[in-house]
């Protein structure tokens, strides 16, 4: 899932500025489950905005609302009014659910609530780590299931360089190298061969380096018949 | 039109004196982080005639210095060979292929291929990374360069190629130890005509490591090249000790630099002098030379190794004792065409 951080309330005032209704929308899906942006954190978000204009002398009219999802229209749709009633909306949704209310609005200001950091999952309560880069041509298979784009610092296909030491990432400590992971998986599996190959050099267009990427599928596309 | 280089695949200095087998000498030499080229003038003055070829790192531990391309054309000019690094980190495919043909162009006939250090080491930790390749495929992109007269992208071209005797790194210490002997094997299968390691300070180790080199096979098929380095004080042995990935200091070495420095030990910092810290600094520099000498020594027992890379670094004039004492000085001057016998590389 997408993992996702609340931006600092000293941000968020900022980011605000001088607008005096604002809506915070959370969001149900992926920023629920980290504890990020649901429900609760829009309701807490909204709760500290309030008080803080209230301190600072110009108290503002603060709401809050949370959608099942808000990277898809129809969501999005049961807002519509809430959305068409304040100066501001402050997403506490991904990149992604900022940037569907802005499509869905033009006419509505709206700002991030926070920073979309990776793709990846709890390893332990409290704990969120980096599994996936979406590099549009998944190469688990040749790594026994780890994937060296998004958890080698340096993206190698042919790791690890020189810098791993007692299983952890030359970057930190903090960070177990991607390479002795999957050496270590691969040699409990007996396929340690798999790593002798050369691999060639990745073919980034797949990922963004071939520029926004978009999937077109024709067979669930609404094809309106003309008569 | 491939260039003529007379039964050798480059003819460099380097190509020349490994392959009449000889026990090559490599250096180190680290530009500064300015524009001044003297620098380089006057670092190259102290490795002259004590080594076969200098390499010139690449923005190393990622820090902004003179491009080694830059410090290499510096020392062809100079009458010195370059091996001139390179780092994945910096440059994408098209930048590493057009900054060679480049390379090339000025004369530089040695590269080394690295992954480098990663960017939040260094002075500009915001920095985006590239990596857009790895070491080994760099190893394999410039061989392709040099023998079907390809780029990456598979087109071919005319006109000179750029020949580069190619080298890559191997750290035998680091983790997963016993992944090390396998991934050398995988540069040399990728091309890599010779080989330099990360400092060795543990013989021992390094001799199990080269067993398994050997058993693959992986020393006839590239030159290894061991590298060491002087010790300058006790602090520097501790600190690569604990704090740099891949370097084995054995307790053993740590002591004898401590012992160098032992009539001064007593003192606290305010009782020294500025001359006892200088004659303290040159006890230990004077015994860091020895404990490389004497590594060397060693170093040059172990089969399958077939020179030595000095990493003295902002100390290159411990080079030329260091070589002296090792008994390998003067260098060789091979010029006549390779042995037929000499087929490795
Ligand atoms: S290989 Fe690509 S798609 Fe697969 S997990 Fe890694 S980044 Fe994601
Ligand atoms: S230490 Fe491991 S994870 Fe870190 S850059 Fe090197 S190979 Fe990748």
């Amino acid at each position: 899932m997408i993992i996702a951080e609340q931006k600092s309330l000293e941000e968020l005032k900022s980011l605000v500025g001088t607008a005096e209704k604002v809506l915070v929308v959370g969001c149900g899906t992926c920023v629920t489950v980290c504890f990020a942006g649901g429900a609760r954190e829009a309701a807490i978000t909204s709760a500290s905005l309030r008080m803080s204009s209230k301190l600072d002398g110009s108290p503002k009219q603060v709401s809050d609302v949370t959608v099942q999802r808000q990277c898809e229209w129809e969501y999005l749709d049961q807002i519509a009014e809430q959305v068409g009633q304040v100066d501001i909306v402050l997403s506490l949704g991904c990149g992604i659910g900022v940037q569907a209310i802005a499509e869905h609005f033009p006419q509505v200001w709206v700002v991030p609530g926070l920073n979309t950091k990776f793709l990846g999952l709890p390893t332990e309560q409290g704990v969120w780590a980096e599994r996936c880069a979406a590099c549009g041509d998944c190469i688990l298979g040749l790594t026994g299931g780890i994937c060296p784009i998004a958890r080698c610092s340096k993206s190698l296909l042919n790791g690890p360089c020189g810098g791993s030491e007692a299983g952890h990432c030359e970057v930190s400590p903090d960070i177990p190298c991607a390479w002795q992971l999957i050496y270590d998986r691969l040699t409990s599996l007996g396929r340690l061969n798999v790593l002798l190959d050369l691999q060639p050099p990745k073919n980034w267009r797949t990922s963004r380096d071939g520029g926004p990427r978009q999937i077109v599928r024709e067979d669930l596309r609404l094809h309106i018949e003309e008569d | 039109m491939m260039a003529n280089t007379n039964g050798y695949l480059v003819g460099s200095n380097l190509e020349r004196v490994l392959k009449a087998g000889h026990f090559a000498v490599t250096a180190e030499l680290g530009p500064p982080q300015s524009a001044e080229g003297d620098v380089i003038r006057k670092k190259a003055g102290l490795l002259r005639g004590y080594c076969d070829a200098v390499n010139l790192t690449d923005n190393q531990t990622a820090i902004v210095r003179l491009s080694s391309i830059a410090a290499g054309a510096i020392l062809v000019q100079e009458g010195l060979e370059p091996i001139i690094q390179m780092t994945c980190r910096d440059r994408n495919r098209l930048a590493i292929q057009s900054d060679l043909l480049g390379a090339a162009a000025l004369g530089i006939r040695n590269l080394l291929c690295l992954t480098g250090d990663h960017q939040t080491f260094g002075n500009h930790p915001s920095a985006k990374n590239v990596f857009d390749i790895d070491s080994l495929q760099m190893v394999q992109m410039v061989t392709a360069m040099r023998d079907e007269r390809t780029f990456q992208c598979g087109d071919s071209f005319k006109g000179p190629e750029p020949r580069f005797f190619v080298g890559a790194a191997a750290a035998p210490f680091a983790d997963p130890v016993d992944f090390r002997p396998l991934r050398l094997a995988k540069k040399a299968k990728a091309g890599a005509n010779f080989i330099q390691t990360q400092l060795v300070y543990d013989i021992p180790a390094f001799e199990k490591f080269m067993a398994k080199v050997r058993a693959l096979g992986v020393h006839k098929q590239t030159y290894i090249l061991a590298g060491v380095g002087p010790l300058k004080s006790p602090a520097m042995a501790k600190y690569m000790k604990s704090n740099v990935p891949g370097i084995l200091v054995p307790d053993e070495l740590i002591e004898r630099m401590e012992l160098a420095g032992a009539p001064w030990a007593g003192k606290s910092k305010e009782e020294l002098t500025k001359d006892d810290k200088k004659a303290r600094s040159a006890a230990w520099q004077a015994e860091g030379i020895q404990i490389c000498i004497e590594l060397i020594n060693k170093l040059h027992q172990i089969e399958g190794v077939s020179g030595v890379h000095i990493m003295a670094i902002e100390w290159e004039d411990a080079v030329r004792p260091i070589v002296e004492g090792a008994g390998l000085s003067p260098r060789p001057v091979v010029t006549e065409s390779p042995p037929l016998a000499a087929a490795l590389g």
